[in-house]
């Protein structure tokens, strides 16, 4: 009876101190940010739910008054849209990384991909996948990689779009695509890395994936929001997004 | 305003649905009057896209159609293509998704047949195949049409499965659904309240229908 009045002692105490924001994160960030946000709560004692999709479809949520606390956006351009309209607060605004895009093929696949943009022709490749370059990021600067290389128009009837970039990582990894252009940071993934082999998109190909923060004007948790885009910003937790393939906000690649 | 999306909804709706009229009526009335022991199990199996997220279902097909499975490979072979990404790939899909909306009312309506018809027209010598289409068939109209047209709306509001597996191609497997949630994300509000007035108007005439469809049928029996 005894240790019964003190589990529900304990656990009436918690809430207490252990506080809860909610992280809505573009999907490149998958594998990156619950690596940090598992750190932060075993450091903290407070706990991360994340949320992972399109940056445009997060984004459009947060319009609509989704109770998210801060935002992870895979660009600059939709936090900014966000700030215009008073969503989020403009001070908190801040790059967290740089994005980078690959070619990837699944192992055993008959595409070379470090034949670079040129695999893409390979008349083996029957699909490409890429994220939607309408509301994607990453999917937009796989769009312009392709203009870049002028192979656009060759290969527009082979695109297939993924809803977010970790479809589009599905797509190909699951053999229905050949080919995909997507986050490196996917691409280095633990259940990615052993399933293909990838080539780096030179970053001159397309507009930088320039990545920003920022915290929900609605958060009522805004003091832990900021905690932890500070523990974002800290050495480890950059450590972290390296690790997983973006570079420093700014730094020149 | 995208007619396009509009039109493709309404084409995989509407073959989607003859599809499980063909298949859905023997189906059903194998459910309606097998007394196989076991045959629970397969009401299930047809049953599950009813609780199954739409998810699983996308996910499986997806897995499914690759070419590391036999069933994957063998399409490829014989295709030069996986069936992810292509119109033939949501009709496939969405003849699974839809398959209870249209079993169900139709089992229903053969099941409330009365037997003592069934056991005369049997008696006056005709064919089980003969009784169906002169007896069960007509006196389960009402259930025919309402699982018809169920299939035909459940499709043409499908969103879920297509988003899994379609690969948003325009004209090919970016159905209305599909449009008006890319829309939306990319903040075209006034775009996305289009498509989703014409396909609410539309949904709602066509629910109408059935409705008034079964009205009447419900006042024949009556007499």
């Amino acid at each position: 009876m005894r240790t019964l009045a003190i589990v529900i002692l304990a656990f009436l105490a918690r809430p207490a101190a252990a506080a809860e924001i909610t992280v809505a994160a573009a999907s490149d960030l998958t594998f990156a940010l619950t690596e940090i946000a598992s750190q932060f709560e075993k450091e903290t004692g407070n706990s991360v739910r994340l949320t992972f999709g399109s940056s445009g479809n997060l984004a459009a949520q947060i319009q609509n008054g989704a109770p998210f606390d801060v935002f992870f956006s895979a660009d600059i351009d939709y936090p900014r849209r966000l700030e215009a309209r008073r969503l989020v607060d403009s001070q908190s605004l801040f790059l967290y990384a740089t994005g980078k895009i690959v070619l990837w093929a699944a192992r055993g696949s008959p595409i070379n991909v470090q034949r670079g943009m040129d695999a893409l022709l390979d008349p083996a490749v029957r699909k490409i996948a890429i994220a939607n370059p309408a509301h994607a990021p990453y999917g937009h600067a796989a769009a312009a990689a392709l203009r870049h290389f002028k192979i656009y128009e060759r290969v527009q009837k082979k695109l297939v779009f993924g809803e977010n970039i970790s479809q589009a990582a599905l797509f190909v990894e699951s053999g229905n695509a050949d080919i995909g252009i997507i986050a490196l940071s996917i691409a280095l993934a633990p259940t990615m890395k052993d399933m293909g082999s990838f080539w780096e998109v030179p970053q001159s190909a397309y507009p930088p994936l320039q990545q920003a923060a920022v915290i929900v004007s609605n958060s009522r948790q805004k003091k832990l929001a900021e905690a932890f885009l500070a523990y974002v910003r800290m050495p480890q937790g950059l450590a972290t997004l390296e690790r997983y393939g973006f570079s420093r906000p700014g730094e020149k690649p | 305003m995208n007619w396009p999306a509009l039109w493709l909804s309404v084409k995989l709706g509407v073959i989607v649905s003859a599809i499980l009229l063909v298949v859905g009526l023997p189906i059903a009335y194998w459910f309606a009057f097998s007394r196989w022991r076991w045959k629970f199990l397969l009401e299930a199996v047809v049953a599950l896209p009813l609780v199954l997220p739409p998810t699983v279902l996308g996910f499986y097909f997806l897995v499914a159609s690759g070419p590391r499975t036999p069933l994957g490979r063998a399409y490829l072979a014989v295709f030069d293509r996986t069936l992810p990404f292509s119109f033939e790939g949501l009709v496939c899909a969405s003849v699974f998704y839809s398959l209870p909306f249209a079993v169900q009312p139709f089992a229903a309506a053969f099941a409330g047949v009365d037997r003592g018809l069934l056991q005369a027209s049997a008696t006056l010598g005709a064919s089980p195949l003969r009784t169906f289409f002169r007896i069960v068939l007509p006196l389960s109209l009402a259930g025919v049409v309402t699982g018809t047209v169920l299939s035909f709306a459940h499709t043409l509001g499908e969103f879920g499965v297509v988003l899994m597996v379609g690969g948003n191609l325009s004209g090919v497997t970016r159905t209305a659904s599909i449009d008006i949630y890319d829309q939306v994300q990319a903040f075209n509000y006034a775009a996305a309240n289009q498509t989703a007035l014409v396909l609410l108007i539309f949904s709602f005439a066509v629910l109408s229908l059935v409705y008034a469809i079964n009205r009447r049928a419900g006042l024949w029996q009556a007499k």
